[in-house]
C-alpha cells in the first residue's frame, strides 16, 4: 500500500469497563476514500472520533495501543490536540452549523487561526464553499442565517468549514444519513472530488454509498475488524463470511 | 344490566387508562369528550390567568393611588415664574430666613436641607418651579398637588418640609446610577463564572458551585445590607479613600451580590442548553476551549444571558432593603460614584410608613410606585425589540 495516512497498532478502547474496540490495526491509505461500514453500535463511529481525539471529551474512554497520523502517535502525551483537530478535519452526522451567518460560519475557523484579513478571509470563504459545492447556490445571501439554509446545504456548509481550516484528513460520521438521494448524491460526488486533495474516512450505514464512492472499505462488527481491504474485493469477494453475510443483508 | 356496566367502565376510563383489549375495534367515528382533559386544560388556564390578573391588578392599585397627582394639575398655568428669582436663593444662608417669613413660614429651611444632606451647590440654584404662596396660604389638597405636580420635574426631594419638593430626577438618576454600578460589577462576575461552570469546570467542581451560588439567591437582603453597612462600607472607603462612607458605589456593589446568583443562574443555564454539537464541531475545527467557549457558546447563548442581565436589573432596581442601608439615602444628583443617593425604592420603602393617607407625598410615592412598574415594561419591552430584532440579526446573521 502506498503513502500510508494514517494506521493504528493494537488498538483497544473502552468505555468504563465496556470494551468498544478490541484490537484493531488499519492501514488507511493517502488521498483515498476509506469507508467504515458495520451494523450500529459496532464501534466505527467510535473508531473515527480517536482519530481526531474527539473520545477526550467523553470522561470515561480509556484507549491503548497506538495510532499514527503520518507516522507521529496522535496519543503521545506531547501531542498538541487544538492542532491535531486542524489537521484532521470532521464532518458530523447531524449538520450542525453554528447561529451565525452563513460567511461567519465558514470564516470562523480561518478566523480562530490568525487570520483577519478581509479580503483574505473573503478568498477562503469563497474557495471553501465551490470546494463543497454549494457557492452557487448560497453566493447571493452569505450574510444569512445558517439555520435557514436545507438540511443538504447546512452538511455541504459544514464540509465547506472543515475545508476552510485545509486539514489534511477529513473524517466523515454518516454525513449523508439524513439527507434526501439528491443532497445526498451531490455530497457523494463532492466526496470523491475531495480525494484529490484530502484523505477522507467515512462511516457509513448505505453499503450501496459505500460501494459507490471508496476506494477501500473496512468491515467492523462488535468492536472488532473483520476484514478490510479494497472496496472492490469486499463487495463481490470477501474473505470473511461475516462480511459476505452483511453485504447481502443475510446477516443473522 | 350490560349497557350499565359499559357506562360504569366507561367512567372508570376516564381515570385509568386501561389496556385496550385487542378484540375491541377502536371506535373513531364518535366524537369522545374527554373530561380529565377538559378539566385540566381549565384549571391550567384560569390558573395562568389569575397571575396575569395579580400582576395588573397591582399596577392598576398603584396607579390609583398616584392618580390624584395628575387629576388638578393641568388646569391653571403656573404662576411660578414670579417666585423663580427668589426661589433660586433657596439654601444660600444670606437671604434664606427672610424671604421665608415673608411667606408666613417657620425659617427651619436650612436645617431641612442638611438633614436630607444636600450641601452641593447645583441643589441650591435651580429654577424651582413650585409656588409656596398657594401651597401655604390655601391649603387645600387640590392646590397642593397643583404645586406638587410642578416640582416633579425638578431636583429637589423634601417631601416633608412647609414648602414640599417632589423633584423626582434626584431619585431617578441615584437608582439608574446605582443600577448600572451594580451590573459593571455583577454582569461580568456572573456571566464569565457561568462560563466558567458550563464549559470550563471538571463536573465534579460544576456539581459544587451551580448550587452554592444558587444559593446565595436565598440570601436576604436585609442581610446582604447589613454585611455592605457594615464591612464593605468600611472597607471599601478604606480602600478607595472616597469621603462619604455610604454612597451609590457600595450600595451598587451590595446590589450587585444580590444581582448575581441571578443572573449567574439563568446565564448558565442558557449556556448549558446551547447545543452539545456547536462544542464538538468547533473544536474539530481546531478552535480551544477558551475559543470555541467566547466565539461559539456566548454568542449562541445570548438571548438567555440577555434575559438573565434583565432580571438582575429588574432586582436591582426595585432592591429596597440594600438601597435603605447601604446607599446614605441623600437624594442627590451628580454623577460621582462616591456619593451618596437615594432610590425610588428605597423612597418608597422610608417613607411609606411615615406618609399622612392621602396627602400629596403619599400619592407621589405611589406615583413612584407606578413608575418602576413602567420602567420595568418598557425595558424589558425596549430588550425584547432589540435583542429579538436587531442584535440576533447582527450575531446570527439575517
Amino acid at each position: 500500500m502506498k503513502n500510508l495516512k494514517i494506521h493504528t497498532e493494537n488498538m483497544y478502547l473502552h468505555y468504563g469497563s465496556k470494551m468498544a474496540l478490541n484490537n484493531i490495526s488499519i492501514s488507511i491509505p493517502e488521498n483515498k476514500v476509506t469507508a467504515l461500514i458495520g451494523p450500529s453500535g459496532c464501534g466505527k463511529s467510535t473508531f473515527l472520533r480517536s482519530l481526531n481525539r474527539m473520545n477526550d471529551l467523553i470522561d470515561s474512554v480509556k484507549i491503548e495501543g497506538n495510532i499514527f497520523i503520518d507516522n507521529i502517535n496522535i496519543y503521545d502525551k506531547n501531542i498538541d490536540v487544538v492542532n491535531l483537530r486542524k489537521k484532521v478535519g470532521m464532518v458530523f452526522q447531524k449538520s450542525n452549523p453554528f447561529a451565525k451567518s452563513i460567511f461567519e460560519n465558514v470564516a470562523y475557523g480561518p478566523r480562530i487561526n490568525g487570520i483577519n484579513n478581509k479580503t483574505e478571509l473573503t478568498e477562503i470563504v469563497e474557495k471553501s464553499l465551490q470546494n463543497a459545492a454549494i457557492w452557487d447556490e448560497v453566493k447571493d445571501r452569505l450574510y444569512d442565517s445558517a439555520l435557514g439554509l436545507s438540511g443538504g446545504q447546512q452538511q455541504r456548509l459544514c464540509i465547506a468549514r472543515t475545508l476552510a481550516v485545509n486539514p489534511e484528513v477529513i473524517l466523515m460520521d454518516e454525513p449523508a444519513s439524513a439527507l434526501d438521494p439528491l443532497s445526498t448524491a451531490k455530497i457523494e460526488e463532492l466526496i470523491v472530488h475531495l480525494k484529490e486533495e484530502y484523505t477522507i474516512v467515512i462511516v457509513t450505514h448505505n453499503m450501496q454509498q459505500a460501494a459507490r464512492i471508496s476506494d477501500d472499505t473496512a468491515f467492523f462488527y462488535l468492536g472488532e475488524l473483520i476484514e478490510f481491504g479494497k472496496t472492490k474485493k469486499i463487495f463481490t469477494n470477501p474473505d470473511k463470511k461475516q462480511t459476505e453475510d452483511y453485504i447481502t443483508g443475510r446477516f443473522g | 344490566m350490560n349497557n350499565k356496566k359499559n357506562s360504569i367502565e366507561k367512567v372508570v376510563g376516564l381515570f385509568i387508562h386501561k389496556k385496550p383489549n385487542p378484540a375491541d375495534k377502536i371506535d373513531i367515528t364518535h366524537k369522545r369528550f374527554r373530561w380529565s382533559d377538559f378539566i385540566a386544560e381549565k384549571i391550567i388556564k384560569s390558573v395562568a390567568f389569575l397571575s396575569i390578573t395579580i400582576i395588573i391588578l397591582i399596577f392598576f392599585f398603584v396607579f390609583r393611588e398616584a392618580f390624584p397627582i395628575f387629576s388638578f394639575g393641568e388646569k391653571e398655568k403656573p404662576k411660578t415664574e414670579q417666585n423663580s428669582a427668589t426661589q433660586e436663593q433657596y439654601g444660600t444662608e444670606t437671604t434664606m430666613p427672610e424671604k421665608q417669613e415673608q411667606y408666613g413660614v417657620e425659617s427651619n429651611e436650612p436645617e431641612q436641607q442638611e438633614q436630607y444632606g444636600v450641601q452641593t451647590d447645583e441643589d441650591t440654584t435651580m429654577g424651582e418651579s413650585f409656588t409656596p404662596i398657594e401651597a401655604t396660604e390655601s391649603g387645600s389638597s387640590t392646590d397642593n398637588n397643583k404645586s406638587a405636580i410642578k416640582t416633579l420635574p425638578t431636583k429637589t426631594w423634601q417631601p416633608v418640609s412647609d414648602n414640599p419638593r417632589y423633584g423626582l430626577l434626584p431619585l431617578l438618576i441615584g437608582t439608574i446610577k446605582i443600577t448600572i454600578i451594580s451590573l459593571l460589577f455583577a454582569g461580568p462576575l456572573a456571566i464569565l463564572a457561568a462560563l466558567y461552570t458550563s464549559v470550563f469546570a471538571p463536573k465534579r467542581l460544576k456539581e459544587l458551585i451551580k448550587p452554592t451560588i444558587e444559593m446565595l439567591a436565598g440570601v436576604p437582603s436585609v442581610v446582604i445590607g447589613f454585611f455592605a453597612l457594615m464591612v464593605m462600607a468600611t472597607f471599601l472607603q478604606n480602600v478607595f479613600g472616597y469621603d462619604v462612607r455610604l454612597n451609590s458605589f457600595v450600595g451598587g456593589i451590595a446590589m450587585g451580590l444580590a444581582a448575581i446568583p441571578i443572573i449567574y443562574t439563568i446565564t448558565e443555564d442558557a449556556l448549558t442548553a446551547v447545543p452539545k454539537t456547536y462544542y464538538e464541531a468547533s473544536l474539530a475545527l481546531g478552535a480551544s476551549k477558551w475559543q470555541t467557549a467566547f466565539f461559539v457558546i456566548l454568542p449562541a447563548a445570548t438571548p438567555g444571558i440577555f434575559a438573565a442581565v434583565l432580571l438582575g436589573i429588574g432586582r436591582v432596581f426595585g432592591e429596597t432593603m440594600i438601597a435603605l442601608m447601604a446607599t446614605g439615602n441623600a437624594a442627590m444628583m451628580g454623577l460621582n460614584p462616591f456619593e451618596s443617593v437615594r432610590t425610588l425604592a428605597a423612597t418608597i420603602g422610608a417613607e411609606m410608613a411615615e406618609v399622612v393617607f392621602g396627602d400629596t407625598h403619599y400619592n407621589v410615592l405611589f406615583l413612584i410606585g407606578s413608575m418602576l412598574f413602567i420602567f420595568t415594561f418598557a425595558l424589558n419591552a425596549i430588550a425584547e425589540f432589540w435583542v429579538k430584532g436587531k442584535l440576533m440579526k447582527k450575531i446570527q446573521g439575517k
